[in-house]
């Protein structure tokens, strides 16, 4: 049967893991590849790497991380972060990505998807979608790393993205993003029900039973993570075996 | 020379770091003479099975492929790359393949996701016992990508069976010519021993 994946996630700045908390207070936490190496022993099934760099500097030090984490990780990555053109996808992907996450980009210009789709495989375009609950419950899309409100609804822009082409969503609850109370599971549901490609939950793991809950209740094909990983709240192992126990198909090394 | 071979599909990086780990040097090559010299050939792939039959054809690698596969020369082709080995594929439209191996590609026809992306289990052909099985467990995990699969016209030609909805051929072999539907290089631990047993088969 087909696993539902466990995927700790990777800020990177200036070449080191950085982990925010509501897209704020970064905190310093580890080297990229070392960190890489080892969640990929203890049985991640994917990584993701995000860039959160700014200059252009930085961004070839990023490009090196993702080199060096190629020739030594053999579980497949996805690369998001400042990614805004077709150039950009090639770039992250001759570096050994396996995938590419896009955001804002996406929004603001939705051919990419399709052109990078064309050019690259939709398997390897991820549609990234950070969403926050608006005061009517309705859920919307945020971009500029959660600072616009596009006004777009969150399920729509989903759909949407999977007929211009991407192979997977990524979907952000920005209300739990860090804070450790669980992921957002009614709306990762919901899109999960209206997409036919993998839906990744993101944002607001805190402990095991979150996990379950989103891939079990919430439809998610897999879970994403950090801080509790970063800090050693949680043991991948103990996670996979926790969630076999109650019924999740996963892999366990 | 063991050769990966460059028709612009995919991570070929990725293989060769793969080979490299196994203390094997890889090369990633374009050109038809090198291919004729290669004491194995690497057929990888994602993307579009037309257009990287295009490609093949443009390069004047097909027959290339095709020769060392008649030499009984060992030639492994992952994902696309082992679709790519089969007579035909129905990826939107119909389009010819190398025809090395008998059988067809064909779109899953079910109501889950597509693409079948992830971890999911090798489980072997009882008919079979094969040295690129050694080492490998029952139901190990590998990793997938992608919305076709390939129907041997031999069924016994299958090493290993996966389940996606249906049981479809995630590994074949038939003499020297080896196909993987998943991705070795990308599958951890287990990738490793099979592109290890591959490796082995090599003179």
């Amino acid at each position: 049967m087909l696993a539902k994946r466990i995927i700790p996630c990777l800020d990177v700045r200036n070449g080191r893991v950085v982990k925010g908390q509501q897209f704020k207070n970064i905190v310093d936490v580890n080297d990229p590849v070392v960190l890489a190496k080892r969640y990929s022993e203890l049985g991640a099934d994917e990584l993701v790497f995000y860039d959160i760099t700014a200059s252009n500097e930085e961004r070839d030090i990023f490009l090196d991380v993702v080199e060096k984490t190629a020739e030594e990780v053999h579980i497949p990555f996805t690369v998001g972060g400042g990614i805004r053109t077709i150039e950009d996808f090639r770039k992250v992907l001759k570096a050994g990505a396996d995938k590419v996450s896009i955001n804002s980009a996406a929004v603001k210009n939705p051919e990419i998807i399709t052109e990078a789709a064309r050019k690259f495989g939709r398997q390897c375009v991820v549609l990234s979608i950070d969403a926050k609950q608006t005061e009517d419950g309705s859920w919307h899309v945020f971009i500029n790393g959660g600072r616009v409100d596009t006004e777009m609804d969150a399920g729509e822009w989903a759909v949407k993205g999977e007929q211009l082409g991407a192979g997977e969503i990524v979907l952000n609850a920005m209300d739990t993003d860090g804070v450790k109370t669980g992921y957002s599971v009614d709306i990762t549901k919901a899109i999960s029900e209206r997409v036919r490609i993998p839906v990744v939950a993101s944002g607001g793991a805190g402990k095991k039973e979150h996990f379950l809950e989103v891939l079990k209740n919430g439809k998610a094909d897999a879970a994403l993570a950090a801080s509790v990983f970063h800090y050693g709240d949680i043991q991948i192992k103990d996670l996979k075996q926790f969630l076999y126990d109650n019924g999740v198909e996963v892999r366990r090394v | 020379m063991i050769t990966i071979i460059d028709y612009g599909a995919g991570n070929l990086k990725n293989v060769k770091h793969a080979f490299g780990r196994l203390g094997v040097q890889a090369e990633i090559r374009s050109d038809p003479d090198t291919l004729k010299q290669s004491r194995a050939l690497i057929l990888p792939g994602v993307g579009a099975f037309k257009d990287a039959m295009d490609t093949l054809s443009r390069l004047n690698l097909v027959e290339p492929i095709k020769e060392h596969a008649d030499k009984g020369k060992p030639l492994l082709g992952i994902c696309l790359g082992y679709q790519l080995l089969y007579e035909k594929s129905f990826e939107d439209g119909e389009w010819d393949g190398l025809g090395i191996l008998k059988g067809e590609v064909v779109p899953f026809a079910h109501d889950l996701k597509v693409p079948h992306m992830g971890w999911n289990q090798l489980i072997k052909n009882p008919n079979r016992s094969d040295p690129m099985m050694k080492n490998i467990g029952d139901e190990e995990y590998v990793y997938f990508v992608h919305s076709y699969f390939v129907k041997p016209k031999q069924e016994d030609e299958t090493l290993f069976f996966t389940k996606y909805g249906i049981p479809f051929s995630s590994a074949s072999r038939k003499e020297h010519v080896i196909g993987m539907q998943f991705h070795p290089e990308k599958s951890s631990e287990t990738g490793m021993k099979l592109l290890k047993n591959f490796v082995e088969l090599i003179p």
